[in-house]
């Protein structure tokens, strides 16, 4: 446990107020660097400047003094609004909250209960990660609910996350979680807190500057020449800790697949088709209009691919003791932890497009949003961007505990189903399929359109030419549903719904035979309920409810047998 | 669950008019896909709770004001745009609007709830049937709401929000007193039955 979560007020990195605002100072630097641009040639290489620009002219009024004192004025301004605003911005950790108060003029103060979070995510982004800082974003359930703590020293924001899970989990008799990297963190997190006091007056005077007044407090030994290597040696280390995750729960998506599969996107069928337009209209004689129209779109359509691919780099899923852990990134590096249980439903889907490859997509419901665009831009809801389906099994293991990927073990019958759900045409494969007068409705998918459950989770099963399985563990499930519409009265069919919270999966069986539907919407809303009543996730790690299935080091746990008695 | 099907007594619909049947279909197949038997009927044991049936004012005063502002557009585009077939658009305006009122009470009447020893089942719909089961303890809130003709009419109606925005379930035209007690009776409920998200 470091001092950072000892539930005393702590401040946030020093250079904070510089890195938030970061982009607005470089915006004025670069302002006014094209401004003197010509000064500064004639400085260096002496070229002499024509025309007159505002220093000349301050020259010629003697008003050099004044200019000067302005500069002075503004600079001491900003520097007093930075310490104040860093000076007033503390959080704490405590065994049930985490808060944060910031503001000068309007206060605020922000708490999320511990017992409540979605998930705890980390953001390095370029600049800030070049000094070694990172952004922590504690997710909770909700629209704009999360708390923000940017910016912590790189390791420290490590250590502060793991103490965080770990308090979550309730684990707090076994306090003595053993790890290699805290000591470490612990010691840099508790140096800036110490002499915070000592590096208030340099607090403003960028990153660099201040770690190395801390640094020479330590000793002058290291100085500016250490403090570049450590952030070289903390860029340059691989995005996931090995020790953080036993390596063979870590998946990862080779950079050839990556390519491949931005290159083979629905976004690439819509360029070829705008190229094709263009082409015919420019050889039809058109009045090239349409050229100008669609042409800067496709330039513009290289660096959503550039962006997409980079910002996938080194993605890698991880079970950790807290829950899974998704990282990514090449500059800007972001990872987040998704303790057990915060997943409320699961897609396994393939576009059409990627099934020669055998390619598959994960995506996930989760209660918490980060306001961070994840991989590739999109939200953080993709958890498995583009895998084969040995990783889509590892991923299912990992997110969804019970579904284990060696087939021998007493889980070899979900690895089944879900090998059976994305990839079989239908048929008697131990899913309950919809009955052949559906195909008036589906004339495609009626076959593979069926459902499922298996340890504790419902698997409903759809698609014929993107094929997709979607998943919901009975715990999460919020409400379900039936309909009949009077075609589908005609045809005893009916529609099912199970209602999860927003996010991109949404899980419906659109037919299937009405007394199959009756049967299965009281088996779930029975099941939902026992569920409901065994989950302990909320505090996935407190002695005597032995969850998280997921990790190695654990017992699996059996099914609750209430559960399996209502199912 | 005993498999029983008693207390809502639901009108056998009239027997839907034939339609194409798959030639793929064998005979049989064609005789029970006209049977209505394709209704969907949950197999639950409990009484239906009823709204009250003057929420069908509520519904009725609703549809009409709707029709009416509709018959208007159709009027100024008859009158002051001068456009030909705009009668036959008002005459079919009136003629909807009709069929809706006359169904009002019927539809009304198919909206029931029951409080099942840990769930909340709920339904509406006749031609569009919809069956909502939301366990107690996942219940964020519940919402009493009431309109100006609900006011009037002493109801009142009460929404039960989850974590989901599907979940919707609106169970409309309480007697107010009714909500008020439901809603009480859900929270207590909810409370004993508390779960995470």
């Amino acid at each position: 446990m470091t001092t950072l979560a000892d539930g005393e007020w702590h401040r946030l990195h020093p250079a904070s107020p510089l890195l938030r605002g970061g982009l607005f100072i470089v915006a004025i630097l670069g302002f006014i660097i094209s401004n003197l641009r010509e000064r500064l040639i004639d400085f260096f290489f002496h070229v002499p400047t024509y025309g007159d620009d505002p220093i000349d002219e301050l020259f010629r009024r003697g008003a050099v003094g004044w200019a000067l004192l302005g500069v002075v004025v503004i600079l001491v301004v900003i520097l007093v609004a930075f310490y104040l605003s860093w000076r007033m911005h503390t959080f704490r950790v405590s065994g049930e909250v985490v808060e944060v108060r910031s503001g000068l003029v309007f206060r605020s103060n922000r708490r999320a209960r511990l017992d409540r979070i979605q998930g705890v995510n980390i953001v390095r982004p370029f600049i800030p990660r070049l000094f070694g800082a990172a952004k922590l974003e504690v997710s909770v359930a909700g629209q704009d609910a999360n708390v923000h703590l940017a910016y912590l020293g790189s390791a420290a924001a490590d250590a502060l996350r793991r103490d965080i899970l770990h308090l979550a989990s309730g684990a707090r008799a076994a306090a003595a979680l053993p790890s290699d990297a805290a000591p470490d963190a612990a010691a840099e997190g508790e140096d800036w807190v110490e002499h915070a006091g000592t590096r208030a007056a340099g607090s403003a005077l960028g990153p660099s500057l201040g770690s190395a007044i801390g640094t020479a407090a330590g000793g002058i030994a290291g100085g500016i020449g250490g403090f570049a290597t450590d952030r070289a040696h903390e860029f340059f280390a691989p995005e996931l800790d090995p020790d953080a995750a036993p390596p063979e729960s870590v998946v990862r998506i080779p950079p050839g697949r990556l390519i491949g599969s931005v290159i083979f996107s629905g976004f690439t069928v819509f360029v070829l088709i705008a190229i094709a337009v263009l082409i015919w209209s420019v050889s039809a004689g058109g009045s090239g209009w349409l050229l100008i129209a669609i042409f800067p779109g496709l330039i513009g359509s290289l660096s959503f691919y550039v962006n997409r691919f980079t910002k996938s780099l080194r993605y890698s899923i991880a079970g950790t003791p807290d829950g899974v852990r998704v990282g990514f990134g090449l500059l800007s590096v972001s990872n987040e932890t998704l303790p057990p249980g915060r997943i409320h439903a699961v897609r396994v889907s393939q576009p059409l497009i990627w099934r020669p490859f055998g390619w598959w997509q994960v995506r996930i419901n989760t209660a918490g949003h980060s306001t961070n665009k994840g991989a590739a831009g999109e939200a953080h809801t993709t958890t498995l961007p583009v895998g084969t389906l040995a990783d889509v099994a590892r991923v299912l293991e990992l997110i969804l505990p019970g579904f284990d990927s060696d087939s021998g073990s007493e889980n070899g019958r979900e690895k089944l189903l879900v090998d059976h759900g994305v990839r079989s045409p239908g048929g008697d494969d131990g899913y309950t399929n919809a009955p052949r007068r559906a195909a008036w409705l589906r004339p495609f998918s009626w076959r593979r359109t069926g459902f499922t459950v298996a340890a504790d989770t419902v698997l409903l099963r759809r698609g014929f030419v993107s094929r997709e399985l979607t998943l919901v563990p009975l715990a999460r499930l919020q409400s379900i549903a039936i309909e009949q519409g009077p075609i589908q009265r005609m045809l005893r069919l009916a529609k099912l719904r199970v209602h999860t919270v927003a996010g991109p999966v949404v899980a419906t069986l659109p037919v299937i035979d009405v007394r199959e539907g009756e049967r299965l919407f009281e088996r779930l809303s029975a099941g939902a309920i026992s569920s409901a009543r065994a989950d302990t996730s909320h505090h996935w790690a407190d002695p005597g409810h032995p969850l998280n299935r997921a990790m190695p080091d654990r017992p699996a746990q059996t099914l609750a047998p209430a559960a399996e008695a209502a199912l | 669950m005993p498999d029983t099907t008693e207390g809502f007594a639901a009108p056998v619909p009239p027997a839907p008019a034939p339609v194409a049947v798959s030639v793929s279909e064998p005979a049989p197949e064609l005789a029970q896909t006209l049977d209505p038997a394709g209704r969907l009927e949950l197999p639950v044991a409990g009484e239906w709770k009823r709204v009250s049936p003057r929420y069908v004012v509520v519904e009725i005063v609703g549809t009409v004001i709707f029709g009416l502002v509709l018959c208007a557009g159709a009027t100024a585009l008859w009158l002051l745009a001068e456009v030909s077939w705009a009668p036959i658009v008002l005459a079919l305006i009136v003629v909807v609007t009709l069929v809706v009122v006359l169904f009002e009470p019927r539809r009304v009447r198919s909206i029931g709830y029951q409080l099942r020893q840990d769930d909340l089942l709920f339904r509406r719909g006749i031609m569009f049937q919809r069956f909502v089961s939301v366990p107690y303890g996942r219940m964020q809130l519940i919402d009493v709401t009431r309109g100006p003709v609900a006011r009037w009419l002493g109801l009142a109606d009460l929404k039960f929000v989850t974590a989901a925005a599907s979940s919707g379930v609106l169970v409309p035209g309480l007697a107010f007193d009714d909500a008020e007690a439901l809603r009480d009776r859900l929270i207590e409920l909810a409370e004993s039955r508390r779960a995470g998200l």
